[in-house]
């Protein structure tokens, strides 16, 4: 079967993680196309892979969205071992009861199901490691 | 003295719905007003400095010549973000600074009564086909399946990250709302103000969630509205009456910084390095410091963003934003007070008048001419907006007797 990753940015073999173009002179990391460092302004570039597990530094529950998105659901920013990342927490209930700052989480893959011609889109989020508590 | 620049009349329509009229008139009318409040015409005018967002292509600036003058002076039709309305002021300040005329005419104008969300538009809609898109080559619309671009689910967590960074061990969705619910108090002293209703904390946890913690009246009130401003030279200003030099207020500093780059400013914008770069610029322009201002307006377009600019704007030790919050500080009879106009919260957001809008609430305070909410003996302030993208604006305004 074929699969195709929501983003270019999510690699699915041999093992789903993020991979950053990180800046060959300066080790700034972005995801997307890039023209140059914002930076430090070079140009050359190498792939860096993202760890896989992170923690919860900032989150906020959208429950008001454009048409046809699917509310709530909880948008969340994820450091991955120094690397910023943005993602929706997935396999956890989407109100503050369930979610906090500083919680442990792990990317986590999903089927967006198949196009006409039977590729199957992947989305990515990331879900609580354990119990996610560690809460203050 | 000769080289400093001073606000010499400037005006602020009063915002909320305005059906009957479209961004020309609006804008006509601060400007018109603001031209009337320093006691001279658009034929004294050099340079103006048109800011609009949502208007449609075309010159805004020229348009509103053709009601009010067209004098053949050069018009800057200027965008950015949230901070249009003070880059329209500062681009009118470097004209006059560049000395390429002695006085200008800064105006801002939107309506947005009813727009709703802004930013995170419609998905497209797939034509059946997973097809990589864009910079991220995407397959399908980003916004709710990888995080939000909305504004207030963005500025919601930037002001739940600062939580994070200081390991704040109390309920954040109720900070925020006490937030909400000084400025909303604040504003029933406003007769500009888009709302002018005192809140309760319960109404305000309890109204329609928006993006936790902001709930609607955390938000910045969309609305129509219009400010404008004339800056004049000082050697100018000395040719004029005693009356237009005493009610003419300093420009003590003018900032406008960009977003320098900083690690994940890319995934959640910073908000926080441009503000803090502009305010020490400013403070050092000014020769002025935190400590020294009477009254601060600040951008809270949403209840979280308040917290963070405490904090950017140094008015409390670095770390400190929630301590100076629970110190009453920011509150109208507290030790600094922030936003007495309202803020964005429940004055109103039109967004390219708002930077020049809280000049005109500092300047009125500095005038003494603000009636019920004036911050009695006010003589220095400071008008503070943020554009997503990002640009800063920092204006510190200081009365002629200071």
């Amino acid at each position: 079967m074929t699969q195709i990753p929501i983003v270019d940015y999510l690699v699915l073999e041999p093992e789903p993680h993020l991979r950053a173009h990180e800046c060959t002179a300066c080790g700034a990391r972005f995801f997307g196309r890039r023209n140059a460092c914002a930076s430090c302004g070079s140009a050359s570039f190498a792939d860096a892979a993202v760890a896989t597990e992170g923690e919860v530094t900032s989150f906020t529950i959208v429950a008001f969205a454009a048409p046809g998105i699917e509310v709530p659901f909880v948008a969340a920013i994820v450091d991955c071992d120094g690397t910023t990342v943005q993602a929706n927490l997935v396999n956890t209930t989407a109100d503050a009861d369930h979610v906090h700052l500083g919680m442990k989480v792990r990317l986590a893959t999903y089927s967006m199901g198949d196009d006409v011609n039977g590729v199957e889109g992947i989305g990515f989020g990331f879900e609580p490691v354990g119990n996610g508590s560690t809460a203050p | 003295m000769s080289d400093d620049i001073f606000i010499l009349g400037i005006n602020m329509t009063k915002f909320g719905k305005h059906p009957d009229k479209d961004s020309v008139d609006l804008g006509s009318e601060a400007a018109l007003a603001a031209l009337a409040d320093g006691g001279v015409t658009i034929h004294d005018m050099g340079v103006i400095a048109a800011g609009n967002l949502l208007g449609g292509p075309g010159g805004f600036g020229q348009m509103l010549q053709k009601q009010i003058g067209q004098t053949g002076i050069p018009v800057y039709n200027v965008q950015n973000a949230c901070a249009t309305g003070a880059t329209a002021l500062r681009t009118v300040i470097m004209a006059i600074k560049a000395g390429e005329c002695d006085m200008g005419l800064a105006v801002g104008v939107e309506m947005l009564s009813g727009a709703g969300l802004l930013a995170g538009g419609s998905r497209k809609e797939d034509d059946g086909t997973w097809q990589p898109h864009g910079r991220v080559g995407a397959i399908a619309g980003t916004d709710g399946r990888i995080g939000t671009v909305t504004m207030p689910g963005t500025f919601a967590q930037i002001g739940m990250q600062y939580l994070h960074e200081h390991t704040y061990g109390g309920a954040p969705a109720e900070l925020f709302a006490r937030i909400s619910q000084k400025n909303h108090a604040h504003s029933t002293l406003n007769p500009l103000a888009t709302y002018t209703k005192e809140m309760t904390l319960e109404h305000i946890m309890g109204d329609f969630m928006v993006a936790y913690p902001n709930t609607r009246p955390m938000c910045s009130a969309n609305c129509d509205g219009a400010a404008a401003a004339v800056l004049v030279s000082g050697e100018k200003l000395k040719t004029l009456s005693a009356e237009q030099q005493r009610r003419a207020v300093k420009v003590a500093a003018s900032i406008l910084t960009s977003d320098p780059w900083t690690e994940g400013c890319q995934v959640l914008p910073d908000v926080n390095t441009l503000t803090r770069a502009a305010a020490t610029q400013a403070y050092e322009q000014a020769g002025v410091g935190p400590e020294d201002l009477d009254l601060v307006e600040l951008h809270d377009c949403f209840a979280t963003a308040e917290l963070v600019h405490y904090d950017n704007l140094m008015l409390c030790e670095p770390g400190g934003a929630v301590d100076f919050f629970e110190s009453g500080a920011p509150f109208r009879d507290g030790a600094k007070p922030v936003n007495v106009s309202g803020g964005l919260q429940s004055k109103g957001h039109p967004v390219s008048a708002t930077g020049i809008a809280n000049v005109w609430e500092i300047c009125h305070h500095l005038r003494g001419e603000a009636g019920p909410r004036q911050i009695e003996g006010a003589r220095i302030g400071l008008a503070h907006v943020i554009g997503l993208g990002s640009a800063c604006g920092v204006h510190i305004l200081q009365s002629s007797g200071a």
